[in-house]
């Protein structure tokens, strides 16, 4: 294995000056390289104006988070300058516009890298083709050949023309010799991976998972941070043969998809908080007519509109709790993209299988975030179980659709089929389908029909992956996490080591069905437990004590919006291991 | 048959009975609701459809509980959430019939959203509305429908909120065609649930389907004395204007009738490529060809 390389560049402006494009021209160069990426972009609900920081993380090994330390700053405005100097430390680069932009007081050994961008373009009016002359200046400090930007440019300006592109090279070139003739590049060149990588973002990573299962239906109501998935479905629905609705509101979106998959169809929809509140009757009637269909909520910062382009585990308890009854659905909160994409076909299985409801727990730093990964290692074409689905032939008239069967599960006839002619119902009903309410209720009928649902669950944590310990067994403190703290946590626990202190990592990913057995033994094994949560309130912490009556030692909780970074999780650590605090709460430094 | 089953369901229905669902309704006497069934059974009947072909898809209210007394796939889902079922199931399986019944509660004041956007997106749909202007199975509440001044449970001292109209809103909306019947003319009815389903496209059928347990205003000797057909009106039924007067004639005489209908306009289905060919949704294989695969890597790299 060759030595680490471990670099992070950031970019920063206004909301309109373009900080998207070069960032994703970067991104493409690092990937095609091989390099595993990370990328975060922090940014706010406007089309103009703001601050926007967007971290860039690459290495040839794998990165589980967006990490700690930037390497270079690129300013495109003033703002940046003012708020990210600070994080520079020595042997750091900060590049920027000097016809625009005065560099502050830099730490001792950063590199400040002024740019006469005006000299350099030879005065052109194109407002953003400073960004473009920033490219050649990174592109010369990461040691690389200028004719891998040139490639890079070609395939991202070719379809606007050649004068377009013309103009684009000609001025990265002029800032990729003028850093040449002024500033130092990097010690270490940008290294090549072992083979091209490909990116995403987990919204990318929701929708394919999604095709791959076999969607056919899918609606939405766009709300940040779930568009993705729609803008992905809408692009590839004609060659995938998808339906994509655009629907008046949440409550549309979430009953077009019962419809839908009533018919046999699989079907899905996304939403973030506010959407899924208006979504969540709708759950109950999927559970209640045993439809399987499958509901994503991509949390973002609550309550309320709250911080539409922030982050925050803070639907935990909404999602639970999400429609009136006592009912069968799972719950799942996958890990990263890769996961993500994997965990909708396999919601899917499960919700045909159990003929239920299924929510999927994202949240903006996952979808949101641009991951490289490698196409061998998606599963495009996984198993796809339907469960007891009946699809033809005839009956002779006694079906029933919610026949009281030992498992539970009912077979399932799609309308269409002669002789299989049944009505669903949201009301409570007997196993034909008839209402119990139309005989004056029957509390023997409804308790069956209760506990025939029931059933469906059964011993249903066994069809899933339990629970498990990373790292060594004996470890001084363990470290626990649900959903998309995985990657940040992983990485914690590896610097922890190089400070001298052992952890391990017991991450949550299945909600419900909740492996109780598996977390108490593992939690009461512990020598010291630590709960980390992106949230104020502890929401995962005090369900897992419902679930299992299980106390922790502390907790580390981050609710300003901004997702942690490894050391914000060390530091807490390191505090409680002294025993200063039992509750840490991370000081984020990047204003953005 | 169990219990509170009164009928076996018949597979291949040559009569108006051979449509009774496995329960028989469980509406008060003398309410309005019945002559709609009765018109339903008919009109599906005389269409010579049968029941597996058709998919009966309701919300929540006394009219609502309609698919579970007729002979047909039913889904009986949640208040005011019909329309948008009924869209999804509709477009993913093309080939059914889908009608949608409910009640003016309903359809116009939880449901109106949809009710909006099932009508401009012209799903073809056929959506009765057995309208009494009152909400039923809450026992007599204010609906959109209600007329000013009632004097209902939640408005003891009479209304003071404007009626809604559904004939001119649909036509606003985009509905492509637009009929109101009544629940005393069977014979009118029927023939309008008849053109309704064959009409490609979102059609309302609005019925005045009198609550003679809640609603004492707007009773069937109430409509008896002023229902007046648009067929004896000369009326043209391909001009929106004079259609949307029609329908805001409220007092000695109250039109029924088909108000509006757009011939040429393609219902939603229609226009959906990917619906072009290859059948409904819910026959097509699940999961991807290593084709689709290919390009969608290809584009991720
Ligand atoms: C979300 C929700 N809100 C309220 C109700 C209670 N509810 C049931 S039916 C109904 C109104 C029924 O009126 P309408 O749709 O006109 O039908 P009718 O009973 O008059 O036939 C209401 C308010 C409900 N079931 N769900
Ligand atoms: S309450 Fe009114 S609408 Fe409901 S069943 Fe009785 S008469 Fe019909």
């Amino acid at each position: 294995m060759a030595k680490q390389f471990d670099f992070a560049l950031a970019i920063g402006g206004a909301a309109g000056q373009g900080v998207a494009t070069p960032g994703m021209i970067l991104a493409r160069i690092f990937s095609r390289r091989g390099l595993h990426l990370n990328a975060y972009n922090a940014y706010q609900s406007i089309v103009r104006g703001g601050h926007i920081f967007l971290t860039v993380r690459i290495s040839n090994d794998k990165v589980y988070s967006h990490g700690d330390k930037l390497d270079m700053l690129i300013c495109l405005n003033q703002d940046t300058m003012d708020r990210h100097l600070h994080l520079m430390e020595a042997g750091g680069r900060v590049a920027f516009n000097s016809d625009t932009v005065t560099p502050g007081k830099a730490a001792d050994g950063v590199q400040i890298c002024p740019i006469p961008v005006k000299e350099l373009t030879g005065g052109s009016r194109n407002k953003v083709i400073q960004n473009t002359v920033a490219l050649g200046v990174i592109t010369f400090m990461l040691g690389l050949d200028f004719q891998v930007l040139d490639n890079a440019l070609a395939l991202q300006f070719s379809r606007k023309g050649q004068e377009v592109l013309d103009e684009n090279v000609g001025v990265a070139r002029a800032g990729y010799e003028y850093a040449k003739a002024h500033f130092q590049s990097f010690d270490e060149s940008v290294p090549n991976g072992a083979k091209p990588l490909a990116l995403w973002t987990g919204n990318q990573a929701l929708a394919m998972g999604g095709a791959a299962a076999g969607v056919k239906f899918y609606s939405a109501y766009p709300m940040a941070p779930s568009t993705g998935v729609l803008h992905w479905m809408a692009q590839n629905a004609r060659e995938l043969d998808i339906m994509v609705r655009q629907c008046e509101d949440e409550i549309a979106v979430a009953n077009m998809i019962i419809g839908a998959a009533h018919t046999g169809v699989r079907s899905m929809c996304a939403t973030s908080g506010g959407g899924f509140a208006l979504m969540t009757e709708a759950v109950g009637a999927a559970a209640m007519m045993e439809i399987p269909a499958v509901f994503i909520n991509v949390q973002r910062a609550g309550p309320s509109t709250g911080v539409p382009t922030k982050t925050e585990q803070g639907d935990l308890w909404q999602v639970l709790g999400a429609s009136q009854g006592d009912f069968e659905r799972f719950i799942a909160a996958p890990w990263n993209a890769l996961d993500a994409f994997n965990t909708i076909p396999e919601m899917f299985n499960l919700c045909d299988k159990h003929q239920c409801p299924g929510i999927v727990m994202s949240d903006l730093l996952i979808s949101e975030g641009t991951f490289s990964f490698d196409a061998d290692d998606l599963n495009m074409q996984p198993a796809i179980d339907r469960g007891e689905m009946i699809t033809e032939g005839t009956a002779n008239g006694d079906y029933m659709r919610y026949k009281d069967t030992e498992s539970g599960i009912s077979p399932r006839a799609i309308p269409g089929i002669e002789g299989y002619v049944h009505v669903v119902a949201t009301d409570e009903h007997d196993q034909d389908g008839v209402l119990i309410s139309d005989e004056y209720t029957n509390p023997h009928k409804r308790r069956r029909m209760v506990e025939k649902r029931a059933r469906k669950f059964a011993g249903v944590d066994k069809a899933m992956v339990a629970p498990s310990l990373e790292g060594p067994a004996d470890a001084e403190v363990t470290l626990i996490g649900w959903g998309s703290t995985y990657g940040v946590i992983k990485e914690a626990i590896a610097q922890l080591k190089n400070e001298g202190i052992t952890a391990n990592h017991l991450q949550i990913k299945w909600i419900v069905p909740f492996h109780s057995q598996q977390v108490t033994e593992i939690v009461t094994a512990a020598k010291k437990t630590i709960i980390v949560e992106n949230n104020y309130s502890g929401q995962f912490f005090r369900y897992m004590r419902s679930e299992t009556g299980l106390k922790v030692d502390g907790h580390i909780r981050k609710y300003d919006g901004e997702p942690f970074m490894p050391h914000h999780i060390v530091d807490g650590v390191k505090e409680q291991m002294v025993g200063n605090t039992d509750h840490f709460v991370p000081h984020q430094e990047i204003m953005v | 048959m169990d219990g509170i089953i009164t009928h076996d369901l018949v597979v291949d229905p040559q009569s108006v009975d051979d449509f009774k669902g496995k329960v028989d309704p469980d509406w008060c006497p003398g309410c309005g609701d019945y002559g709609v069934l009765n018109c339903l059974r008919r009109a599906c009947v005389d269409l010579g459809l049968k029941p597996h072909e058709i998919l009966t898809i309701s919300g929540i209210g006394c009219s609502s509980n309609f698919p579970g007394f007729f002979n047909s796939f039913g889904m009986h889902t949640l208040h005011g959430r019909a329309l948008a079922v009924a869209t999804g199931a509709k477009l993913a399986n093309h080939e059914l019939t889908v009608i949608v019944t409910g009640g003016d509660g309903d359809g116009f004041g939880i449901g109106g959203n949809h009710f909006t956007h099932t009508a401009r997106r012209n799903v073809d749909l056929t959506y009765i509305v057995m309208d009494n202007q009152i909400y039923g199975l809450t026992t007599g509440q204010l609906s959109p429908t209600s007329i000013k001044g009632m004097k209902t449970k939640s408005t003891p001292f009479g209304s003071v909120e404007p009626t809604y109209n559904p004939i001119t809103s649909a036509i606003m909306n985009g509905a492509t065609f637009v009929a109101r019947g009544f629940s005393g003319d069977v014979k009118h009815l029927s023939m309008l649930m008849q053109m309704a389903i064959r009409h490609k496209g979102f059609s309302l059928v609005q019925v005045y389907s009198p609550c003679p347990t809640f609603n004492h205003d707007n009773d069937f000797k109430f409509f008896k004395t002023r229902v007046k057909k648009l067929e004896d009106a000369d009326h043209d039924t391909s001009d929106w204007k004079t259609a949307c007067e029609k329908a805001m004639e409220w007092g000695d005489t109250i039109y029924t009738g088909l108000f509006f209908q757009n011939k040429k306009a393609e219902a939603l289905g229609d226009l959906e490529p990917i619906l072009d060919k290859g059948g409904p949704l819910c026959n097509r294989p699940l999961g991807l060809s290593d084709k689709q695969v290919d390009g969608i890597i290809a584009r991720m790299m």
